[in-house]
């Protein structure tokens, strides 16, 4: 019978779309309950919620904006009364990208938020609810731009790499509690966000890229899955690349 | 009733250090005797909060060494809200 102590629950911020999609249907094949969270796209996640039953597994959706803290409070609560948290996938994130001559406070606050501060956010309450099962995996998905810059991606590529400093300093910290916290940075993988590349554009990027091609988003979902699985359970505070080799 | 707060307290303490009753003294130091760490003293502090329906200030926390200041603190806010 499940009940609310052995119920293990994976939340992705983010999950109706792209890479956050791929991950929540992989961590359904993994036994988790998956709570897709979404902000404006229901049908999406609903989607996502109905490919992981189809699959086998447990979900469901859940909204609340991860720029907003008591959004995230009232929904990690909620969360506490379904089940155990055991993995939280920080993968909600906006792109606005403009050269820095011409980006304005208010952008780069808005990517700031979303981006690296909801994170910040998130793995707190979740460090609360993971504390008492001495258990847990906390996974940032960063950016390859956030390890090498991006012309064009600065607020974006500052909030990635943001990501990074958080990873290994809440590693640290909550190691001790068998809460291990890793990030992984993607290369240019096919979703909404890089299918707005040009074929022009993309052709300049895949020449950078050693293996010649863009990623696939369920690359980065067996990355995540791997992560947030107990045979990575001796891995914390890394960050760990998938990019094709375009940054190595 | 502080009788009835410093078993509750100890109950709390033994239970999340992993200690024996009989360590939990009020003249004990979370750090120095129970082998608490800063991540221990968060999560007792939290549990109390919970535990005796309080909110308790960081600065507050902080100045919390041994049993006996969690067990006063406790004491005097309960005394005051009644």
């Amino acid at each position: 019978m499940i009940t609310v102590q052995n119920r293990m629950i994976a939340l992705v911020t983010g999950g109706s779309r792209g890479i956050g999609a791929a991950i929540s249907k992989k961590l359904g094949t993994q036994g988790f309950h998956v709570i897709v969270n979404y902000v404006s796209n229901e049908a999406k996640a609903n989607e996502v919620v109905h490919q992981i039953k189809e699959a086998g597994g447990s979900a469901e959706a859940m909204k609340f904006d991860v720029s907003h803290e008591d959004e995230i409070v009232q929904a990690m609560e909620e969360i506490a009364k379904v089940g155990t948290l055991a993995v939280l996938v920080n993968n909600a994130g906006i792109s606005e990208d403009s050269l820095i001559l011409r980006l304005k406070k208010e952008s780069i606050d808005r990517t700031l938020q979303t981006n690296l501060v909801s994170a910040i956010l998130l793995s707190r309450e979740a460090v609360k609810l993971m504390m008492k099962h001495r258990s847990g995996s906390i996974i940032q998905i960063s950016s390859v731009v956030g390890e090498m810059g991006n012309a064009g991606q600065v607020a974006y590529s500052a909030a990635k790499a943001g990501m990074i400093g958080l990873t290994k300093s809440l590693a640290k910290e909550v190691a001790s509690r068998k809460i291990r916290v890793n990030a992984v940075t993607p290369g240019y993988i096919e979703t909404d966000m890089t299918h707005e590349l040009n074929e022009t554009q993309k052709a300049a990027i895949t020449q950078n890229i050693p293996m010649g091609c863009l990623g696939a988003a369920s690359d980065v979902a067996d990355l995540v899955g791997f992560l947030a699985g107990p045979q990575s359970h001796y891995i914390t505070g890394q960050v760990i690349g998938i990019n094709g080799g375009l940054y190595i | 009733m502080s009788a009835n707060t410093e078993e509750r307290v100890r109950t709390i303490i033994c239970d999340q250090l992993a200690v024996e009753p009989e360590k939990v003294k009020p003249a004990s130091s979370f750090i120095e005797d129970l082998g608490a760490d800063s991540l221990d003293i968060v999560e007792l502090v939290m549990t109390m909060e919970e535990e005796f329906d309080m909110d308790i200030p960081d600065e507050e926390a902080e100045k919390m060494k041994t049993v006996g200041d969690v067990i006063s603190y406790i004491n005097a806010k309960s005394s005051a809200n009644h």
